[in-house]
C-alpha cells in the first residue's frame, strides 16, 4: 500500500485523516487516480480538471519533489510514501 | 425578516446579518479562510434562500460552494461544480460571477469565469455546464486580459424573457443573446476603447460592470474602463452619461432593484490614478438614469480616502427603502438604509473586499 500524507488544510476532505493508504502503485498518476476514486474533492484540490498538478501544490515521492523526478510519471513503489504539501506562496 | 449581507474578501467570506432593519449587524466569518471570494449570490427564489460562493484557494484551486442554512454549513459536490471539458484545453482560474436567472427559471444559475466563459446550472448552482456557443465564438481568440485576468464578470438575465441574456467581459466587452444563449453578438456600439488603435471597435472594450434598470429592462448602465454609458435598446448601442460625474473611471455600477432610473457608482480619478476622486469617500447617485448625478457622503469618512471599490464590491438590497452597500480594498464595509442619503460602518479591518451582495432573508 502507498501512504499518502496530507497537509492540514486538506485533511477535512479525508475525514480528518492526516494519512491515507492507497492500493495503487506504479506511477504517481496511478496513485492520484486511485485517490480521486475514493476522495474526489480531495483529489481536485491537488490536480486541476486537466489532471495536472496545481501550480502551488508540491508532491514528494519518498522525499523527492515529483517535479524533478518525472512529474505524474514518477515511479511509485508498493510501499512508497507520497507527501502533499502546499508550496510557500500567497500573502 | 432579516437582511443578509454577504461580503467576499481576498481571504474569505464574511456574513453580516441585521435583524433590526439594517441598523446593527452581527458578523460571522471568515468562512473559507484564505480563499479569494470573488463571487457570491443570495438566491431568494427558492423556498429556503441559498447562498452561493465562488471561492478560490491560491494553492488548491477554485470551486463553488452552496449553503441552504444561511451560511451555517456549506456543501460542495464531489464533482467539480465548474470545470472546463477536456476538449477545451482550458482550466478554471476562478468564478467571477454567480447570478441566479429570472423567476421563470428557478433552478437556473449562471456563472461567469476566468478564462472568459459562461456556465449554466440547472440544479440551483450545484453543478454547471459550459455554454459552448460563447466559448466557440469566433471572437474569443481576440478577447484580451486586463490586470485582473480575462473573465466574464457580469451576467445579466432578462427579468421577463428567459431567451435574452447579456454578458460582459474584460476585455472583450458586452455580448448579447436573444435565443437563450444559442448565439451571441457583440453589443458595444458607442463604447470607446481608447486603449486600442481603432477606438470604436465592434468588440474588445474593457467594460467593468453592467447593471440593468428595474423599471425598463431594455435599459442598461455600464461603467467602462473610462466611460460611463447607458443603453436604451438592451445593449445594442450606448451613449455617455458621464457628464456630471467627477470622473468617468471606476469599477462598480449598481441599479435600484425596484425603481427605474436610480443608479449608484463610485468614481475613481483615472486608469493611471485609481483613487477616489478628490481623495474623498463618495458614492454618486443618479435618479434620472444618468442625466444628473449627486455625491453622497453623509456618514462616510471625511478625511483623505484612498481605497478603491471593486466592480462587484457595491450592491443594493431588495428592501424598501432600498439599502445600498459597498466595501473597500481597505476592508471597510458601509451600508445605507435610505438609498445612499446616509451611511454607517458595517465592518472594518477586513481583508480587501472583492464583492458584496445583500437580500432580505
Amino acid at each position: 500500500m502507498v501512504t499518502v500524507l496530507l497537509p492540514g488544510p486538506l485533511r477535512g476532505e479525508a475525514g480528518g485523516a492526516s494519512r491515507l493508504s492507497v492500493a495503487a502503485a506504479g506511477t504517481l498518476r496511478a496513485v492520484l487516480d486511485e485517490l480521486a476514486a475514493g476522495h474526489p474533492r480531495l483529489a481536485r484540490r491537488i490536480r486541476d480538471e486537466r489532471g495536472e498538478l496545481r501550480r502551488y501544490v508540491n508532491v514528494y515521492v519518498d522525499g523527492e519533489d515529483c517535479r524533478h523526478s518525472g512529474g505524474l510519471a514518477t515511479p511509485v513503489g508498493d510501499d512508497a510514501e507520497v507527501q502533499v504539501l502546499p508550496s510557500v506562496a500567497g500573502g | 425578516m432579516a437582511t443578509l449581507l454577504a461580503i467576499g474578501t481576498a481571504k474569505g467570506l464574511f456574513l453580516a446579518t441585521s435583524a433590526d432593519d439594517r441598523r446593527t449587524w452581527e458578523i460571522t466569518g471568515p468562512h473559507f479562510p484564505m480563499t479569494g471570494v470573488y463571487a457570491v449570490a443570495v438566491d431568494t427564489r427558492r423556498p429556503t434562500p441559498r447562498l452561493l460562493a465562488g471561492v478560490t484557494s491560491s494553492h488548491f484551486g477554485p470551486s463553488v460552494a452552496t449553503s441552504d442554512d444561511l451560511g451555517a454549513t456549506w456543501d460542495e459536490p464531489d464533482v467539480a461544480p465548474v470545470a472546463f471539458p477536456a476538449d477545451t484545453d482550458a482550466t478554471l482560474g476562478r468564478v467571477w460571477q454567480l447570478m441566479p436567472a429570472g423567476p421563470d427559471e428557478p433552478d437556473v444559475v449562471w456563472a461567469g469565469t476566468e478564462p472568459s466563459a459562461l456556465f449554466r446550472s440547472t440544479d440551483g448552482g450545484r453543478s454547471f455546464e459550459l455554454v459552448r456557443s460563447l466559448w466557440d465564438h469566433p471572437h474569443r481568440p481576440e478577447w484580451g486580459a486586463g490586470f485582473g485576468g480575462q473573465a466574464v464578470h457580469t451576467v445579466l438575465p432578462h427579468p421577463r424573457d428567459p431567451a435574452r441574456l447579456l454578458v460582459a467581459m474584460s476585455t472583450g466587452g458586452v455580448y448579447r443573446s436573444e435565443d437563450a444563449g444559442a448565439s451571441w453578438a457583440p453589443g458595444n456600439t458607442g463604447i470607446r476603447a481608447y486603449f486600442m488603435p481603432n477606438e470604436w471597435p465592434e468588440f474588445g472594450q474593457c467594460v467593468h460592470k453592467v447593471a440593468r434598470d428595474a423599471g425598463n429592462p431594455e435599459r442598461l448602465y455600464a461603467q467602462n474602463h473610462h466611460g460611463v454609458y447607458r443603453s436604451d435598446d438592451d445593449g445594442r448601442t450606448w451613449s455617455s452619461i458621464a457628464d456630471g460625474l467627477p470622473s468617468d473611471f471606476g469599477f462598480a455600477m449598481v441599479s435600484h432593484p425596484g425603481r427605474g432610473g436610480t443608479v449608484w457608482t463610485f468614481p475613481l480619478v483615472a486608469d493611471s490614478e485609481r483613487f477616489p476622486t478628490d481623495h474623498r469617500c463618495r458614492v454618486f447617485r443618479s435618479g434620472d438614469a444618468g442625466g444628473k448625478w449627486e455625491p453622497l457622503s453623509v456618514g462616510l469618512p471625511e478625511g483623505p480616502f484612498y481605497p478603491a471599490v471593486l466592480r462587484d464590491a457595491m450592491c443594493a438590497d431588495d428592501s424598501s427603502p432600498g439599502g445600498v452597500y459597498f466595501g473597500t480594498r481597505s476592508g471597510e464595509v458601509y451600508a445605507s438604509r435610505d438609498e445612499g442619503d446616509s451611511w454607517s460602518l458595517v465592518a472594518a479591518h477586513l481583508p480587501d473586499v472583492l464583492c458584496v451582495r445583500a437580500a432580505a432573508v
